[in-house]
């Protein structure tokens, strides 16, 4: 008896300590960019704020080009995640439905693309944007960001489309739609699911990249959120509680929204994941 | 991405994508035959962007590698061919080579503890009640989200020397020596905080998908097994593993290849210092390259990180090759595909 209330109780007991580990770094942000200064720099640690303040915010958000960036990461981003969806779109489709000569080779070049070690490729990219008289720029950033999660989109895609039944597809076509119209009418409304789990990964691929933007873009104005936060430290001494509250509101977007789509994209990206 | 992923990738979050590549949901089979340019026409525009924007600059990178490039060479616009003089001048360095010694090493431990890490907490997750497993799963989801350079800065301030968290807590476990520790003063010690960091980030990705994988195993396999007098050891063995074998030893590569390929973990928590001791390959053809302005060794650098790279990749293929025949061979998906960048 005594034995089993024991083996009960271990479980939950290390599911909780780990529940604290993996969550301490993110409540340890938040709750320092919440409290006052003679908080954070406090011999003993104050682990809740107890006297919020939204000081800290004031002084992120009032940092020079702050909303300039804003704007920046999210034009960036979300024309590269709706542009790679827009042309996976067409080459999912063609790899779901169709069996042609070299459709798998086609997916073995997506595989291999998204593996692509942009990291170490951006000297080259340094050069070539350099030679085209584009430093300093969003467009360079927005074609390499569209192709950095251009062929995850197509290979998640690919899997979003195929799960829509033919049928479907075939009987709106029976009914006189055209192949189009078939597509845009019935594919579409059920892809719609498929296409924001997809964009989930795009959205945080391009929102977080950090090296090429490191690189090419010098310019303060022409930066990005990662790069700003990257220096942020540095730039306000150690001014750990702004530090903290730049670090949240960059992280803010990507929470929620992984929160809100979360379910969705892990348990679709999981049941297909695993399966001997 | 993870994960990124959900991978992720990167995405994983870059870095974090998503197990997926090859993954979702199963395809219904069939696929018309169909004659004629359509298909290729559709997948134009995919293709015609990633050879340019990736195709090229890799071509690029070979080029220069086998150029003298220097802040005179770019100043002057001119082009400096060299042969191999940047290839033997890195494959004859020391420097090069301990760094790749450092690159491996750092990229395995790592790799055996998310392995590790990330199994147990997944076995974990499928060994509790419903309420604790939303509750882990919460935590590690909010782990996994968290964008890197976000993370790179909390790590940061709580390895901080002073009125750092993790120096209190040291201090008061009675370690009174660690009270005003410089944690990035020296090369383990970053290297510790820049694991810590990865695994962190890491370990949700591979425990989430293991768990998924664990609720496919059918109940009556673990009765049979009971029934034959197998204990939780020898079920576990016969039971669980097989079924989760292909999914680890998928997530295992894959987290070779990210960990290996790093950027932004080691970079942005100590830029590679103190005195250049934490760079791995990537930071260190970045450094050589960019912050030293040999751009010309540092592609030479890349090229070799890229061949690594590609090695590893391609048993990662083989791999995932290997299921998408089953796929098509039975009609149903299998096989994990891509993450994160």
């Amino acid at each position: 008896m005594r034995k089993s209330l024991l083996g009960r109780l271990w479980p939950n007991a290390t599911a909780l300590v780990l529940f604290l580990v993996f969550v301490f770094p993110v409540y340890w942000m938040f709750n320092t960019a919440l409290k006052p200064n003679g908080d954070i720099l406090s011999e003993t640690p104050v682990w809740f704020p107890t006297s919020p303040t939204f000081e800290h915010f004031k002084t992120a958000v009032n940092a020079e080009n702050f909303w300039t960036l804003v704007r920046n990461s999210v034009t960036v981003t979300v024309v590269a995640v709706v542009s790679s969806l827009l042309i996976a779109l067409f080459a999912s489709f063609a790899l779901a439905r169709m069996r042609f000569k070299g459709r798998k080779s086609m997916i073995l070049v997506f595989m291999v693309a998204q593996m692509a070690p942009w990291e170490v490729m951006v000297i080259a990219i340094y050069m070539v944007v350099r030679d085209a008289d584009m430093l300093n720029s969003l467009l360079p950033l927005t074609l390499f960001y569209t192709v950095m999660v251009l062929p995850l989109t197509v290979l998640t895609l690919r899997n979003y489309v195929a799960a829509v039944p033919k049928d479907l597809e075939e009987s709106a076509m029976v009914d006189g739609c055209t192949r189009t119209q078939a597509f845009i009418k019935v594919i579409f409304p059920l892809l719609a699911p498929g296409l924001m789990a997809t964009s989930l990964f795009g959205f945080i691929t391009a929102w977080n990249e950090f090296p090429m933007v490191l690189i090419l873009n010098k310019d303060a104005e022409a930066q990005t959120l990662p790069l700003w936060l990257s220096k942020f430290q540095t730039a306000f001494g150690d001014d750990w509680g702004a530090t903290m509250a730049a670090a949240s509101l960059f992280a803010i977007p990507i929470l929620l929204l992984f929160l809100y789509l979360q379910r969705k994209a892990v348990s679709g990206l999981a049941s297909g994941a695993v399966k001997g | 991405m993870a994960t990124q992923s959900v991978q992720t990738g990167q995405a994983p979050p870059e870095g974090k994508a998503p197990l997926t590549a090859a993954n979702l949901g199963p395809p219904e089979g069939g696929r018309t035959k169909v004659k004629g340019t359509l298909p290729y026409l559709l997948l134009l525009p995919a293709l015609a962007f990633t050879a340019i924007f990736l195709g090229y600059p890799l071509v690029t990178n070979g080029m220069l590698s086998f150029q003298n490039l220097n802040m005179t060479q770019l100043i002057q616009h001119v082009t400096e061919w060299t042969g191999f003089s940047n290839y033997s001048d890195a494959l004859t360095s020391d420097t090069f080579w301990r760094v790749t010694l450092r690159s491996v090493i750092f990229t395995l431990i790592n790799v055996v503890i998310i392995m590790i890490g990330g199994t147990l907490i997944g076995l974990l997750l499928a060994k509790l009640g419903p309420k604790m497993r939303l509750l882990l799963s919460a935590g590690l989801v909010l782990a996994w989200a968290m964008p890197i350079i976000a993370a790179t800065t909390v790590y940061q301030w709580l390895f901080a020397q002073r009125f750092g968290v993790v120096n209190w807590v040291l201090a008061k476990l009675g370690f009174s020596s660690m009270a005003d520790y410089n944690w990035t003063g020296g090369q383990l010690s970053t290297f510790f905080v820049i694991s810590l960091l990865i695994v962190w980030t890491s370990i949700p990705f591979v425990a989430i998908n293991l768990y998924a994988a664990t609720t496919t195993i059918s109940r009556e396999l673990y009765e049979a097994a009971a029934l034959d007098g197998a204990g939780a050891w020898k079920s576990f063995k016969n039971v669980t593993f097989p079924f989760l074998k292909p999914f680890m030893m998928v997530a295992t590569f894959l987290e070779v290849i990210w960990i290996f390929k790093a950027f932004p973990h080691v970079f942005a928590i100590n830029e590679g210092g103190p005195d250049r001791l934490t760079e791995t390959l990537p930071v260190y053809a970045f450094v050589e390259g960019v912050g030293n302005q040999h751009y010309g060794a540092g592609a030479a650098i890349s090229v070799l990180t890229i061949l690594i790279l590609l090695a590893l990749m391609s048993y990662y293929l083989r791999i995932v090759l290997r299921q998408e025949d089953a796929e098509d061979a039975d009609g149903a998906s299998a096989g994990p595909g891509e993450k994160k960048s």
